[in-house]
């Protein structure tokens, strides 16, 4: 295994009484894509915003090159976590900017950018996602749902980050437009040589951007392997969220 | 017994909800005024706070201001005419209006207008994962949301109730002199003869604290709103409402401690 870029061991977080994470041990190798499946309520938002910083977890280390961002003083961690770019489930673009201004926005606010040259920035980041340059004036609301998740995309590489997250980025829209953003996912993440972690329902998906995938259940990581065996292994729990079967272990565990 | 306790363990959950309210607020109103004096800063976004706070409540708050006035004349005149005290209404329209009606009435009308629609806009930005999405963008979403817009009320609502007060003692002289018959000169010279420069200052002072409230309140239930389109409509509603009352009280503890015998 090339060296690791994210470790996760013994991650743990409640709310309230319902624990969602109980103690997850994960590990991403540098320049891979590790897809994390697993139902509804299981916790996988709640892994990538520990991960971003946007949920303190209870317990645990998250490492990022070797770092415990957890433990990290606030400015070495928040130096760390600027190296992450992300994509929200529904594209979170700000209302209230045009598209190149959302698409540029990280660099601006870390002063990478001069604001007279963000436009042009901005055209080629769209540029890269297949969007036009008449895009970069309109305002997100002016857009249509493939069209906003390809400019949520743009936002999340404009910075060229080191780690990329994911959440359902295939959500709301149909197959073939799913497709193309899981094309130009891959396209990007390999382009940037970035780590990746995609939460994702759709298994096609799964296997299209993910090297490796891991499938949290009661909250733990109840199997890991590479995406494509995904569909074949014969573990039951796995085999049956990924088939969608109605009867099985999953349902069974709900039932007690 | 336990239905006693029952009471006593509902009051007790009741009370420490209000102080972790309050707790809550206070970190978050602590946070947002440090953030005002830290870089980076948002001049472009405190403008455009500033417009919405300020400019586009011009409207409400003038003919607000305009129509109390004229009502204040009125109601004036018909008490004072029954023991000849008529020549008393020009002073008791212009005091009432600096210290008390201008800023109080303006607050509650920005309030309505545009503390409801900061909670709306942070609390539609929190649902669809806006706020996080700044975090993750290296912006600190009280530094880029809550700063300028406490700023912005702060600087607005002075102004605001400058033109509130010019326009309610507006209201009053063209009462005055229209519909009762007073003398421009005698109405004009009684206006400026009782007022006094701590009577402006004093509603200006109440203006401000009442501009940071809206403000405040706007952008905490905004901020913390959870739950979709209704948690956003909630978190509009306890905006208003909370600015409101805390306006009111605060104007009560306010003109206390800016009492003049």
């Amino acid at each position: 295994m090339s060296q690791v870029k994210i470790r996760i061991r013994g991650l743990k977080k409640a709310f309230g009484p319902k624990i969602v994470l109980d103690g997850v041990d994960l590990d991403i190798a540098q320049g891979t894509g590790m897809v994390v499946i697993g139902g509804s309520g299981t916790g996988k938002s709640v892994l990538i915003k520990s991960v971003l910083g946007l949920v303190t977890p209870d317990a645990g280390v998250i490492e990022i090159d070797g770092e415990d961002v957890l433990k990290a003083p606030k400015q070495r961690a928040k130096e760390l976590r600027a190296q992450i770019g992300m994509l929200f489930q529904n594209g979170a673009l700000f209302d209230s900017l045009p598209v190149w201004e959302n698409v540029t926005f990280g660099l601006l606010a870390q002063k990478r950018l001069k604001r007279a040259a963000a436009k042009d920035k901005a055209v080629e980041v769209l540029a890269q996602v297949g969007l036009d340059a008449a895009v970069a004036n309109l305002s997100p609301s002016e857009l249509s749902g493939g069209m906003q998740k390809r400019v949520a995309l743009a936002r999340a590489i404009a910075s060229e980050p080191a780690i990329i997250l994911f959440d359902e980025p295939t959500t709301g829209l149909d197959p073939i437009m799913g497709a193309v953003i899981d094309e130009l996912i891959v396209d990007c993440v390999k382009r940037l040589g970035s780590t990746s972690i995609s939460i994702t329902h759709d298994m096609a998906s799964a296997q299209r951007i993910g090297d490796n995938a891991a499938m949290l259940y009661q909250g733990k990581v109840h199997w890991t392997g590479p995406a494509p065996d995904l569909l074949t292994t014969t573990d039951p729990v796995v085999n049956q969220f990924t088939h969608g079967l109605a009867e099985g272990p999953i349902r069974m565990a709900l039932r007690r | 017994m336990n239905k006693l306790l029952d009471v006593v363990a509902l009051l007790g959950a009741a009370v420490l909800g209000l102080v972790a309210y309050i707790g809550e607020l206070a970190l978050f109103a602590a946070s947002g005024v440090s953030h005002i004096f830290r870089p980076p800063f948002y001049p472009r976004l405190v403008g455009k706070a500033f417009m919405d706070i300020g400019f586009y409540s011009l409207p409400v708050v003038a003919l607000t201001a305009l129509f109390t006035g004229m009502v204040l004349a009125l109601q004036s005149y018909t008490g004072f005419s029954r023991f000849g005290a008529e020549s008393a209404i020009a002073s008791v329209v212009v005091l009432s209006v600096t210290r008390e009606l201008g800023p109080v009435l303006a607050g509650l009308m920005v309030s309505g207008r545009a503390g409801a629609a900061m909670a709306a806009e942070l609390g539609t930005m929190r649902v669809t994962d806006q706020i996080d999405a700044l975090s993750t963008l290296s912006t600190d979403p009280m530094k880029y949301l809550v700063a300028p817009r406490l700023l912005a009320g702060m600087i607005a609502m002075p102004l605001l109730v400058v033109l509130a007060d010019i326009l309610g003692v507006a209201g009053g002289y063209l009462v005055a002199t229209k519909k009762l018959g007073f003398s421009s000169g005698v109405y004009l010279t009684s206006t400026f003869a009782n007022l006094q420069v701590e009577d402006v200052v004093s509603g200006l002072i109440k203006a401000a604290v009442f501009g940071f409230i809206i403000a405040l309140m706007g952008c905490f239930n905004g901020y913390r709103s959870k739950g979709g389109a209704q948690g956003v409509g909630t978190a509009t509603t306890s905006a208003v409402v909370s600015a409101s009352i805390l306006i009111l009280a605060l104007d009560y503890a306010l003109t206390q401690v800016l009492f003049i015998k």
